[in-house]
């Protein structure tokens, strides 16, 4: 019954993707020629090689030019966009592509920065899972089409097995082996997203009500949710890196002090950051990645294209290349970058497939099913008041 | 107040009517440079009264001055800003005029003067980072002492850096300005007669250094009262070494301004241009406070001259300024070679004292990348230059027979970039920029370059333009040789070391721009310094010390070309070798 009804599914997907052929022609046609530029992080010189990569790719196969304009932040971006539509233009943006997610997208969205629903004319989206991944909603925000899921990222604590070979797998743990060793545990500073996720990842062990973090926070809900927050977050403030006072700015900044020795926990949104950091050679060979007992938050970045991009078409055609089977298996590699696919590895063909299994097994990558559930990411506002709420609290000099 | 100044010029000279050309460059010169600095601080002072239509904002309100007011930490961020920012201008002042006092005339401090150009073309952001490698808790310093002589296994968890006091912060600071702070004196010191003042002082006894602070200074502070206040300025709204250095709850205002413009949540762009109204504010505010301190020294300090103390020997000011710009140089230099070390590093724990092994392979990846940006950062600063000189020739040249006292107060407004935070004005340019769709093109790029350049080239090359004997030309003119025929012939041959000098601090000011070369290339003309930022936020200190270090090294060449350019043109001419 189940194959009967996939049966028709697939004959229907089919059936519009004729339809969509065409226009799909017509997009590549318009493609061909155009220059996209692509604002994306560029702190990650295998990333940014990746996407050197990617250039390579696309130019040879739909003769696009792709331009990697490097950012600190994406927040710059949506800045310069804003500036745009505050100098009144519509058309000929600066920008065409942009790798974002959560309060970024969700701010775009609101405020009518971004093209599309685009995501149904790509024909790599077919692949993409959208039901065990949490690729149509960003933050609780549903996507609508407006950004196309680029990769997979969960977040983890990392850690060097030489130097802390049993490290606390719970809230509870966290605090009593950060009291056992004072100074020796840190998280970065919010609202850089890392930190944030970290109070969310305590404030879902800890809140009793957790069905409230999935609706818009109130005055009333946050009060009640947050109140076990805070007293935890200042016992564990008094025995922190500096007591608390001075915070690293990034992630890539406290696994710095990792590797420096100077704090013995690090954290990313990577199941591969520990692979792809031993790869660079900016971590030793026992670094490795662990989730909390009971899982970790999860969540997707995606690809948007502003509503005044130039080269709107090939901005498709190029999200649509790094949907490709190819790319994505390339990007999931820790060689070349180590960054978990969107797709769907059931609905591969045999020859795809044989593309991800080919990626080689990094000694460092945690087995199967070793990280637990992904977690929901709460709805943004609670993001915003936590945030708010602990600038009120630590950020008095 | 051009015409004024052109009619007061004609009235008090007698002097022949220039050429209407070179009576366009001051205000040609004024109105590019500075009247969009004008609609750029109107461009952040709407938003900052609620007016931004793009957000929705088209009713003027209070409520950005109420958020900001609000914003947790604000007060102490004030504090924060004014306390490392007056204490980073005292010191590097004192400091400053502390070696010009106590070394002026030594072989000593020529030796300085030679020294100092290039410190002073070290980027502020390479600076910092290295800075913060040498002085944190698992840096250098400590890696070389540890544990042999500290006991540390491990870096110790001791706020070194971005220390609650911003202790660290300010004193990468000075270091930095004290070089800028020297360099301005010892031009002051030709154009005051100050050997001649010192030798009559000295032969009515009073010691060295009485006699250069009782009859040197004050001549020479008038003269650098503007790089004074531009140190001031900056060290009231610096980005980059507050990124890296300073404390972070809260921050300096700068920074926590940044971050209010770069939140996801875009009604904080109404507090973040409070903010930016704010800090300019705080920056006049400052530069108020010093002018009236200024007449309060003046006035407590005539009394002092007069008193007639003769002073000591000077021993003492010797040993503590040597000292203190030892300690200078010694952390810019130490800041560069450790940036370089890390280049080469295989991989380097705590606490080796040097890197474990050495490969080229961070280097050889970087190659490919660098090329592009280190071309763009070539061109842009080439061009920035290249305008400079011919803008700031113009205006030298336009102005030289001014009166000291109206060229004085037209120097004001060049400075004027220096003196207004560029957080206060930038994002309302980059409106004005992608309003007129010039964002992202060549022209903007250089034109905001050469809003910092500029000052700098004319700080650099005022004096002597003005110092040069009229004589010389007068005889080209007396043989028959037009006005361009002499200039070029005679002027500019005999200026071209301070010329290539002023080129050269122009370069390195072009080279590290950051915001400017942000805002005005729409994020995506690279230049080295672009990309030592990004790279800087993956925190990779291998490949961020390559782009560092290249940032750097474009600009010692630019230096080292200063130099030997002129030596190789005059090498057949002893009378220009040397003076």
């Amino acid at each position: 019954m189940r194959r009967f009804f996939m049966g028709i599914l697939t004959a229907l997907v089919l059936m519009a993707g004729n339809a969509a052929a065409e226009g799909w022609n017509d997009t590549l046609a318009a493609a061909r020629g155009q220059t996209v530029y692509f604002n994306a992080w560029g702190g990650s010189t295998k990333a940014n090689a990746y996407i050197q990569w990617a250039a390579g790719q696309v130019k040879a196969r739909h003769g696009i030019e792709l331009r990697h304009v490097k950012v600190t932040d994406i927040a710059e971006t949506v800045s310069r966009i804003l500036a745009e539509k505050t100098a009144g233009r519509s058309e000929g943006g600066s920008v065409d592509l942009l790798w974002i997610n959560g309060e970024n997208f969700a701010a775009m969205k609101a405020h009518g920065l971004l093209y599309g629903p685009f995501t149904d004319r790509l024909p790599g989206f077919a692949l993409v899972d959208t039901v065990n991944k949490p690729t149509i909603v960003d933050f609780t925000v549903p996507v609508e089409g407006m950004e196309a899921p680029w990769g997979m990222a969960r977040f983890v604590f990392l850690h060097d097995t030489a130097v802390l070979p049993d490290p606390p797998r719970n809230i509870d743990a966290l605090l009593a082996w950060a009291k056992a060793n004072p100074g020796r545990f840190t998280y970065p500073q919010p609202p850089h997203f890392l930190g944030s996720t970290f109070l969310k990842q305590a404030l879902h062990a800890l809140a009793a009500d957790k069905a409230a973090l999935m609706a818009p926070a109130t005055e009333g809900t946050f009060a009640i949710v947050t109140a076990p927050l805070w007293p935890w977050l200042d016992a564990l403030h008094a025995v922190s890196w500096r007591g608390g006072r001075a915070f690293p700015s990034s992630g890539p900044e406290q696994r710095r002090l990792l590797a420096d020795g100077e704090v013995d926990l690090s954290m990313a949104f990577s199941t591969l950051e520990a692979a792809s950091a031993i790869e660079e050679g900016q971590l030793p060979k026992t670094a490795r990645v662990y989730a909390l007992d009971g899982g970790t938050i999860g969540n997707a970045n995606f690809l948007a294209i502003p509503y005044n991009a130039r080269a709107r078409a090939a901005a498709l055609v190029v999200i649509d290349f790094l949907l490709s089977p190819e790319a994505q298996a390339r990007k999931q590699d820790a060689r070349h970058w180590g960054s978990d696919t969107v797709l769907d590895l059931d609905r591969l063909s045999p020859d795809q497939r044989a593309l991800f299994d080919a990626v080689p097994k990094h000694p460092a990558a945690p087995a199967a099913g070793s990280l637990g559930p992904a977690l929901p990411e709460p709805h943004p506002s609670w993001m915003e008041r936590i945030e708010a709420e602990w600038q009120r609290r630590y950020s008095r000099g | 107040m051009i015409a004024a100044l052109r009619a007061a010029r004609w009235a008090l000279a007698g002097l022949p009517r220039p050429s209407v050309g070179l009576g366009l460059f001051p205000a040609v010169t004024v109105v590019v440079f500075l009247g969009p600095i004008l609609v750029g601080l109107v461009g952040t002072l709407l938003p900052s009264f609620g007016i931004l239509p793009a957000l929705g904002g088209t009713e003027p309100t209070l409520k950005p001055w109420r958020d900001l007011l609000a914003a947790p930490g604000l007060t102490a961020s004030i504090r924060l800003t004014l306390i490392t920012g007056v204490a980073a201008t005292l010191m590097s002042v004192a400091l400053a005029f502390g070696i010009a006092a106590a070394w002026h005339g030594s072989r000593w401090f020529a030796v300085l003067r030679g020294v100092l150009p290039p410190l002073l073309a070290v980027p502020h952001a390479a600076f910092a980072i290295g800075f913060a490698f040498l002085v944190a808790p698992s840096g250098w310093i400590v890696r070389l002492l540890s544990p042999w002589a500290t006991g540390w296994t491990r870096p110790p968890d001791i706020a070194l850096v971005q220390d609650p006091w911003g202790i660290a912060y300010t004193l990468a600071l000075v270091c930095k300005e004290v070089p800028f702070l020297v360099l301005a004196i010892a031009a002051a010191l030709g154009q005051t007669g100050a050997d001649g003042l010192l030798r009559a002082a000295r032969s009515l006894g009073y010691g060295p250094v009485a006699a250069w602070v009782k009859v040197v200074l004050p001549l020479v502070y008038r003269q650098v009262r503007l790089p004074v206040l531009a140190v001031l300025a900056y060290s009231l709204s610096a980005v980059e070494p507050a990124l890296v250095l300073a404390p972070t709850l809260p921050p300096p205002l700068t920074p926590l301004v940044l971050r209010w413009f770069a939140d996801p949540d875009l009604a904080l762009r109404f507090q973040a241009a409070a903010g930016a109204v704010l800090q300019s504010g705080l920056v006049g505010g400052a530069i108020l406070l010093w002018l009236g301190g200024e007449r309060a020294v003046a006035l407590i300090g005539r009394r002092w001259a007069c008193a007639g103390g003769r002073g000591g020997s000077g021993w003492g000011l010797r040993a503590v300024t040597a000292a203190g710009m030892a300690l200078a140089v010694l952390a810019v230099a130490g800041s560069i070679a450790v940036l370089a070390l890390w280049a080469l590093a295989r991989g380097w724990r705590f606490a080796d004292p040097l890197p474990a092994g050495w490969t080229l392979d961070t280097l050889a990846a970087a190659w490919p990348g660098l090329a592009g940006p280190a071309l763009n950062t070539l061109l842009i600063g080439a061009a920035a230059v290249g305008v400079g000189l011919v803008l700031v020739a113009g205006c030298l040249e336009n102005g030289r027979r001014l009166p000291a006292a109206l060229a004085g107060r037209a120097l004001w407004l060049v400075y004027l970039p220096l003196l207004v935070p560029s957080v206060g004005f930038l994002f309302g340019i980059q409106v004005v920029l992608v309003a007129a769709g010039l964002d992202g093109r060549w022209p903007a790029l250089v034109w905001a370059h050469l809003l910092y350049v500029l000052p700098y080239m004319f700080l650099a090359l005022a004096d002597p333009w003005r110092a040069l004997d009229e004589r010389y030309e007068r005889s080209a003119r007396a043989l028959g040789a037009g006005p361009w025929r002499s200039f070029l012939r005679v002027r500019v041959p005999l200026l071209l070391r301070p010329l290539a000098t002023a080129a050269a601090i122009g370069f390195s000011v072009s080279v590290a721009q950051y915001l400017p070369t942000l805002f005005a290339g729409s994020g995506r003309v690279a230049t080295l310094t672009t990309e030592a930022v990004v790279l800087a936020s993956g925190a990779d200190r291998r490949v961020t010390a390559v782009y560092a270090f290249a940032q750097a090294l474009l600009p010692l060449l630019a230096f080292a070309a200063a130099v030997g350019v002129p030596a190789w043109m005059h090498r057949r001419r002893r009378g220009m070798r040397t003076g």
